[in-house]
């Protein structure tokens, strides 16, 4: 029976990181749904934005007061994660504190862990406070309402309680206590509990270490359903972001070869087609489900942890036009998991009637200025206006869809090479103008 | 004011230094129009070997692609690029910040390789050799602040060449809350130039003339035809077309020279 706390701990951590295997697994295969597009250039470079924007936050400090209440809550997270090694080889072989033979470095590591836990404590209180008393506009958008509103509580709560449990933990051992080493924010917590008899502190210490590894393992898992999945995806996808200059679109080839084709006056406009063409299923232009979309889109729905920098700079947002990048984000990812879902029922996506264009309106996609605000500003890299720009592609190459205003305008530049009714002759006739 | 043109200059067997790309507002938009003969003025005054496409100009196809006609733009693309290919142009100045990203980001993967750069860059290119000089005149003094195209600024990341010009005019550049790598778009870009904008509460191009009232400048500069139409739509709108004016950075230059 002695070993009766090591194997639930061991059943504990198998069900933990195999639920989350499993799930880190059916993110692979969502987020492969995308079309391909080759990131593969660069490496170097890809590895400086990488160190530079995720791990080294520089994107956040944009915003000095949120940036630097966010770096305190991501190096405790990395930090205190080390902890979390020394718990884990406790639970498995029933020793208890296994590093404090490290000594004096011991003492100093878990005063670091203290330090940091009650930062991370204060940051995450500002957060919430920020959220639900300061109530910033860009947390109060119409479309963090019911689950991403409280997505974003559950996260701050539960860091609130993981910290909370670190330092009691801390405070009610009672051998670290009288060690003196380390203690140096719970030896503050322990004499509120002083009256309190060594049976009673051991359950309590013992409870808060078992709740303590629980609730990350259950942090951990909660991940892939919430927005907070940012703090793995974020590597990635800085990593593999757009390394082009933002005004750059990219040239749609299948476009190119056809352009080229009706150019070419050396053609025979009745040749027959060849076989393989006439096989050839002609690709779909831009984008009308996240089948359209490129994998890195899609990981950068996956990434995106709705902090809606990106809408409280968008001209569009601020002058209260429907649309939010935020929000463009959110609805792919939303889409996402649902052919995600079908797929687990199914074994493959069968049908549903349903595209990303019917949450994403066309009133939406319309009201972009395509100006790059919300691409600077996201500070891992999530580029919502390649989604808008892809979506646009599609209402105009494939329904003919555009606003009647830009059906003109186009009409004009395909008639005289200008976006008004201008003769093209007409061109140099400023020079001769008074 | 001397304009030739890449057809005279060919028929002499010229080959120009750069070939100054015009764009349809610069054509034809009547307020853009001051601009380009603004710009042709400092040319001609540093002697620069240019000349321009004329009637073989046509659009970029920037509206296009914005809108999601990539069939139009690659088709105005191409048809641009041989032509310019034809004329072995190797260097484009335009005084258009969305002709400038067009023909500099999404031409060559079409066959279209120049050196291309925004006026600002050019201007200030001539000034670094010695070309041109600018010094303070007419606005000795003046507030002005700068109005960052989405185009030139986040897109391409020029954002110190428009303001070192400004500065040579001896003036007080003074910046917008939101400046730089974070201003705010006029409203124009991604083809709102050519259609009503969606519901809303208010216009973009009122927001952003809002925020530069409230530096209490003198001028507005722009440095884009289109943010030029926007701001002074915006001025127009708050009455202010008596106090503030809305200028090019080439305007400036060649008023405080009186050129």
């Amino acid at each position: 029976m002695q070993y009766l706390p090591n194997i639930l701990f061991a059943i504990l951590l198998i069900v933990g990181i195999g639920f989350f295997t499993k799930n880190v697994r059916k993110l692979f295969r969502n987020i492969k749904l995308g079309k391909s597009i080759d990131r593969s250039d660069h490496s170097k470079l890809r590895w400086v934005n990488m160190i530079n924007i995720a791990l080294g936050q520089s994107k956040m400090v944009r915003r000095p007061v949120s940036g630097f209440l966010h770096i305190i809550v991501y190096v405790g997270f990395i930090v205190i994660n080390i902890e979390v090694l020394e718990i884990i080889i406790d639970g498995l072989l029933g020793t208890h504190r296994v590093f404090s033979f490290l000594g004096g470095f011991y003492g100093l590591l878990i005063s670091a862990f203290e330090i940091l836990a009650l930062l991370v404590l204060i940051a995450v209180i500002v957060f919430w406070l920020r959220r639900m008393v300061l109530r910033i506009p860009r947390f109060w958008n119409k479309e963090m309402k019911g689950f991403p509103k409280n997505d974003a509580l559950y996260i701050l709560y539960f860091e609130m309680v993981l910290m909370s449990l670190f330092l009691i933990m801390n405070a009610t051992d009672t051998h670290f206590q009288q060690a003196n080493s380390g203690n140096i924010i719970s030896q503050f917590i322990s004499p509120l509990l002083a009256n309190t008899n060594a049976e009673t502190l051991h359950i309590i210490e013992r409870s808060a270490w078992w709740l303590h590894i629980a609730g990350i393992l259950v942090f951990l898992n909660y991940l892939y359903y919430s927005k907070h999945l940012h703090i793995l995806l974020a590597f990635p996808n800085t990593y593999f972001a757009n390394l082009d200059v933002k005004g750059k679109l990219n040239n749609l080839q299948s476009v190119t070869d056809e352009v080229k084709m009706m150019l070419d006056p050396n053609i025979d406009p009745f040749a027959a087609p060849t076989e393989t063409e006439n096989d050839k299923i002609p690709e779909k232009f831009g984008a009308e489900d996240i089948f359209d979309l490129n994998w890195v889109q899609l990981l950068n729905a996956y990434t995106c942890t709705e902090c809606g920098r990106c809408t409280s700079v968008c001209p569009a947002n601020i002058t209260g036009k429907e649309l939010s990048p935020r929000a463009i984000m959110m609805k792919t990812r939303d889409r996402i998991e649902e052919v995600g879902k079908n797929i687990d029922k199914n074994g493959h996506f069968i049908a549903d009637g349903k595209v990303l264009t019917d949450t994403i309106t066309s009133e939406e996609i319309w009201a972009c200025t395509s100006c790059n605000a919300c691409v600077e500003e996201c500070p891992v890299n999530i580029d919502p206006l390649s989604i808008i720009i892809d979506m646009r592609r599609f209402q105009v190459m494939e329904k003919s869809a555009a606003p009647q205003e830009l059906n003109t305008m186009m009409t004009n530049i395909e008639n005289n090479g200008a976006p008004w009714q201008y003769n093209q002759l007409d061109r140099l006739n400023w020079k001769d103008e008074k | 004011m001397n304009v030739p043109t890449m057809a005279e200059m060919m028929a002499q067997g010229k080959q120009p230094e750069i070939l100054f790309w015009v764009g349809c507002a610069g054509s034809f938009d009547d307020r853009a129009k001051k601009i380009t003969k603004a710009f042709v003025k400092i040319l001609n005054k540093a002697d620069v070997n240019f000349a321009v496409l004329g009637t073989e100009e046509s659009c970029s196809g920037d509206p296009a692609k914005r809108s999601g006609n990539e069939f139009l733009f690659q088709m105005q693309a191409i048809s641009n690029i041989e032509v310019m290919n034809a004329y072995e142009i190797k260097k484009v100045v335009t005084a258009c910040p969305h002709c400038f990203n067009t023909l500099k980001n999404e031409y060559p993967q079409l066959g279209g390789d120049f050196e291309v750069m925004h006026h600002t860059q050019f201007l200030k290119s001539l000034l670094d050799e010695g070309r041109i000089t600018i010094q303070g005149g007419a606005y000795k003094g003046k507030r002005i602040t700068f109005h960052d195209p989405c185009y030139l600024g986040r897109a391409n990341e020029v954002y110190e060449a428009p303001r070192e010009l400004i500065q040579k005019l001896e003036v007080e550049l003074v910046e917008m809350k939101r400046c730089k790598s974070n201003g705010l778009c006029c409203g124009a870009g991604g083809a709102q130039m050519f259609k009503d904008s969606e519901k809303g509460n208010k216009d973009i191009n009122i927001e952003r003339t809002e925020e530069a009232l409230e530096v209490k400048p003198d001028i507005i500069a722009t440095g884009c035809p289109f943010c030029n139409t926007m701001m002074t739509d915006g001025i127009k709108n708050k009455e202010e077309e008596q106090n503030i004016k809305v200028l090019d950075i080439v305007e400036l230059i060649v008023n405080a020279q009186d050129l």
